[in-house]
């Protein structure tokens, strides 16, 4: 009867047959394509149609869509500064699709995208490239002087190593963080789910009892739903701390 | 020993990561109390410092269960 918590998080092909190879690899259209696919296609809607109408007091879609808005604003202004603004189109697209697929895996019976390290990996693959991108065609070679912080030069015989490692460990952190806390948070739901059916179906009073892991499952749901939010949040704040590194350098604004 | 068991025991010791997490966020949360009943005004200022260092904090913790989900499953 025991259930495998981790069962939740296996990924199954909708199709039977491989939808194309990549060098040998089949590929193929599997419950995390679809559910990648309709966060995506929800959260484009609903942003699309929320601020159609344009109407000066908002409605209540209408306020949500620029609340976010002005919410991602407001976090990179402050993170990077005024020059930080034209990376807004990056951050926002990475906070909501997070920040929607957290949600949606909150959904019971549906799967956490964000709870495979694969599409967290190439999350923040494409966070650091950026910042590695965006550092050398602003400031040249210079970018590197990212790594020589202000140090007297035997400390830095030490400290450039440890800087040049913690920069490349980066896309491991930030992809670990989102994974780690979607991947413990269900596994937790569904420890709690088993407790429930194993008490219930136990007899006699202790089926009476399986009340207390259901409520439970209840107040933890609360707290996944503030860190479903919160990892969203984190995920776009280091982004910008991140692109204000490459902005910046060391001087601060 | 046995491999099985012994993988046991590894990802419950790798497990011990959450007791660094626990401090971690008493330690967040319990700055922040004693540092916004001094100053009340600042303290709105600082809740998004603070939903940071918990978040950072948490995550340092769950490394440690990731490193036991892969001795156990990986």
């Amino acid at each position: 009867m025991a259930m495998n918590p981790m069962e939740q998080f296996t990924i199954k092909p909708l199709i039977e047959a491989p939808l194309f190879e990549i060098g040998g690899h089949p590929i193929y259209f599997t419950n995390q394509s679809l559910l990648m696919i309709i966060v995506a296609v929800a959260a484009g809607l609903f942003l699309t149609f929320a601020v159609k109408p344009g109407r000066l007091v908002p409605s209540r879609s209408q306020s949500v869509a620029e609340l976010s808005y002005e919410f991602v604003g407001n976090m990179i202004h402050s993170a990077t500064g005024e020059d930080g603004l034209k990376f807004f189109p990056f951050v926002f697209t990475l906070f909501i699709f997070v920040l929607c697929s957290n949600f949606f895996g909150m959904v019971p019976g549906s799967f956490t995208v964000t709870s495979q390290i694969a599409v967290t990996l190439a999350l923040s693959c494409l966070v650091v490239g950026m910042v590695v991108v965006v550092g050398f065609a602003k400031h040249g070679l210079g970018f590197l002087k990212l790594f020589v912080p202000h140090a007297p030069w035997y400390l830095l015989i030490l400290l450039i190593p440890i800087e040049v490692i913690s920069f490349l460990t980066r896309p491991i952190s930030l992809s670990v963080r989102l994974f780690a806390n979607m991947l413990a948070g269900h596994t937790l739901l569904a420890v709690f789910a088993g407790f429930v059916v194993s008490l219930g179906f136990a007899g006699g009073i202790l089926s009476g009892l399986a009340i207390a892991p259901m409520l439970l499952i209840v107040a933890i749901m609360l707290l996944e739903l503030l860190v479903a939010f919160l990892q969203a949040y984190v995920f776009a704040i280091l982004t910008c701390i991140y692109l204000n590194e490459a902005l910046h350098l060391h001087d601060h604004h | 020993m046995e491999v099985a068991a012994a993988k046991m025991i590894g990802a419950g010791i790798a497990c011990i990561a959450l007791v660094g997490a626990g401090i971690g966020i008493g330690n967040v949360f319990g700055s922040y109390l004693s540092g916004a009943l001094r100053n009340p005004g600042a303290a709105a200022s600082q809740t998004t410092n603070l939903l940071l260092g918990f978040a950072l904090c948490e995550a340092t913790g769950l490394f440690g269960l990731v490193v036991a989900l892969i001795i156990l499953y990986g």
